[in-house]
């Protein structure tokens, strides 16, 4: 098996001065590549912390998390920020779209952060966001556009410098059922695909049923890895 | 990166103009208030600059400033034009002399001298008849200033503004006859009093009697003549001061620096205008760096390093600078053009633009210093924060 995110006795703790909270408590997780896998579990069960790790945004304290063949914590700082530039989308609970830029400006971030030129990035990002439906609404800013809407910008966004790995935090659970049905559906249509891998936090039970596998978090631990169908 | 940072500053119009007011307001009382403070002390040695021939002034070793007159010995002038290196030396009267005006009240005017033959220290600037007219009987030449405002003859109508005294009008200096054979435009003076140009033969008799009478000496070197040695050599063969014009101007803005409350007021009004600016604008600054952090810090997750964050903030931080620098400039120039005919000092030379231009820079460094501090530091797992 062909393995985009391998975590071993991952461990995370966070010091807030008074007390040490352990967000992770010695995960062990596969993920292959091509796969959707979908972390839940209640509230303050080390879901974020564990997408963060995997998403290079954080350092875990104990363990190894290989990410696409990397070890993460390993990397200079340099390297990780090109790792996350090229290798890793994001899509957010709160879409995180930046208001002053229109659809198509928020959808060509990751390719200026990656070194294309801007106008070259803008008509790539208009392509995208033609592919998520909304080639009608590019010059439009975040508070021109719906919910759905906007989750779908961050989609292309997500999507636009063709990552090998996506991690969606909550992606529907701002969104009505129709449309975070809509939103699901988009993101297995058109970012899975046998090269590369979706990591998705949710608490939202109606869409469990898009994960390839779903692994249950409980208090810094996995608790089960099952198949969602 | 640079056109996310610029619409990332503009697209919330109201910060941005709240950075843009604080610092053009910061920039306005760096510059209008050190320009008035400039205007000021300018005016303490106007006189000297106004007098545009000579190269060295002499006068009594104890005088401290340009108003302070400590008469001379007449004799004391053929000692200086016994110097080698002396073109030539003139004398010159200046004291403040009360005018009996047209209506019978008093106004104490600064009455200037000029030496009998050629008139050298006269007025920069005719404005009415010529600076030769003092020859005539009684003449005398009147500042426009003081001619409009303090000697003018009382408005018919209660409240109304005074009637400029013209060419032909008479006064009295000291129960003598004077009539006014020229109006002139000169730079004002601190004290403001209005200035009066004769002859120094008729300005000595309107004078009360003292037994010393000459103000100063006005000396012009010889071509070639190194400055600093004749003011030397003169100081030692008549035991009296020599300045060069520059020198007696820094003798005379000096003494108001050190013996006036005037740099203190100023400098408190600055102090308070420069941190009050910085306060605003900084805080403006890095209160919406705050608010966009969430964004920095999705910039930050998607791959962009700390330099570029860094030059994004430096380059939002320079151009509200620039912005609210110029036009805190721009306001204080239509400021001091709409008050250049008024008796409000103001003076802009170019160091107060480098002066104010470093201030709001400052300001600037100091709001983005802190901002960039912040977004170093800026954890990017924030972005998963609902």
């Amino acid at each position: 098996m062909n393995l985009a995110v391998r975590c071993q006795n991952v461990v995370k703790v966070y010091d807030t001065g008074e007390q040490k909270v352990t967000a992770l408590n010695g995960i062990n997780l596969d993920i292959a590549m091509g796969e959707l896998m979908m972390l839940v579990g209640p509230s303050g069960c080390g879901k974020t912390t564990l997408i963060s790790v995997i998403a290079g945004i954080l350092d875990q304290d104990d363990g190894r998390c290989e990410v696409l063949g990397e070890n993460l914590i390993d990397m200079r700082s340099k390297d990780k920020l090109d790792f996350r530039a090229r290798n890793v989308g994001f899509v957010f609970q709160a879409f995180n779209l930046l208001p002053s830029l229109n659809a198509a400006e928020n959808v060509s971030i990751p390719l200026i952060i990656n070194g294309v030129k801007r106008a070259e990035a803008e008509h790539k990002a208009i392509d995208v966001l033609e592919h998520v439906g909304l080639g009608e609404r590019w010059q439009s800013l975040p508070s021109q556009l719906s919910g759905g809407q906007q989750q779908r910008v961050a989609i292309a966004r997500a999507l636009v410098h063709s990552p090998r790995l996506i991690v969606c935090d909550e992606p529907t659970s701002a969104l009505d059922h129709e449309t975070g049905h809509n939103v699901m559906t988009l993101l297995k249509d058109i970012a899975l695909h046998k090269d590369r891998t979706l990591v998705i936090v949710t608490h939202d039970a109606r869409i469990f049923g898009f994960a390839d596998r779903i692994a249950e978090m409980d208090d810094g631990h996995i608790i089960k890895v099952k198949g969602a169908k | 990166m640079n056109h996310i940072a610029l619409k990332m500053l503009m697209g919330d119009k109201g910060k941005y103009m709240g950075i843009v007011m604080g610092l053009t307001f910061a920039s306005l009382i760096m510059t209008q208030q050190p320009a008035i403070f400039i205007g000021l002390m300018s005016r303490s040695y106007s006189f000297i600059t106004d007098v545009g021939l000579s190269d060295i002034w002499v006068m009594d070793p104890k005088v401290q400033f340009v108003d302070d007159i400590k008469p001379l010995q007449d004799t004391e002038l053929y000692r200086v034009r016994g110097i080698s290196g002396v073109e030539w030396a003139m004398p010159m009267y200046k004291g403040l002399l009360k005018a009996r005006l047209f209506d019978g009240r008093f106004q104490t005017c600064n009455v200037v001298g000029l030496d009998d033959a050629t008139l050298i220290g006269g007025p920069p600037v005719m404005l009415e008849g010529k600076i030769d007219d003092l020859r005539r009987s009684d003449g005398v030449i009147v500042d426009i200033d003081g001619a409009r405002d303090k000697l003018g003859k009382p408005s018919s109508a209660p409240g109304g503004k005074p009637i400029p005294l013209k060419v032909g009008d008479s006064l009295e200096l000291n129960d003598r006859r004077a009539i006014v054979v020229g109006i002139a435009k000169i730079t004002r003076t601190f004290q403001s009093q209005p200035v009066i140009y004769t002859t120094y033969s008729r300005a000595t008799s309107y004078a009360p009697r003292e037994r010393k009478l000459l103000s100063f000496v006005l000396v012009k070197a010889k071509k070639g003549q190194d400055l600093n040695e004749l003011t030397r050599r003169i100081s030692e063969t008549t035991g009296l001061a020599a300045y060069t014009q520059a020198e007696f101007m820094t003798l005379t803005y000096e003494y108001f620096m050190d013996n006036t409350g005037i740099p203190i007021n100023f400098g408190i009004s600055v102090l308070l205008g420069f941190i009050v600016g910085a306060a605003i604008a900084g805080q403006t600054f890095y209160s919406f760096t705050l608010e966009n952090l969430r964004q920095f810090g999705v910039l930050k997750a998607m791959g962009t390093g700390n330099w570029t964050l860094l030059r994004m903030i430096l380059l939002q931080a320079v151009l509200v600078g620039s912005i609210g620098y110029g036009l805190g400039v721009g306001l204080t120039a239509i400021f001091g053009f709409a008050m250049r005919n008024t008796i409000l000092a103001f003076k802009f030379p170019w160091q107060l633009l480098m002066f104010s231009g470093a201030g709001v820079s400052l300001i600037c460094v100091f709001a983005a210093l802190i901002s960039i501090f912040k977004v170093i530091r800026l954890e990017p797992a924030i972005v998963f924060k609902g």
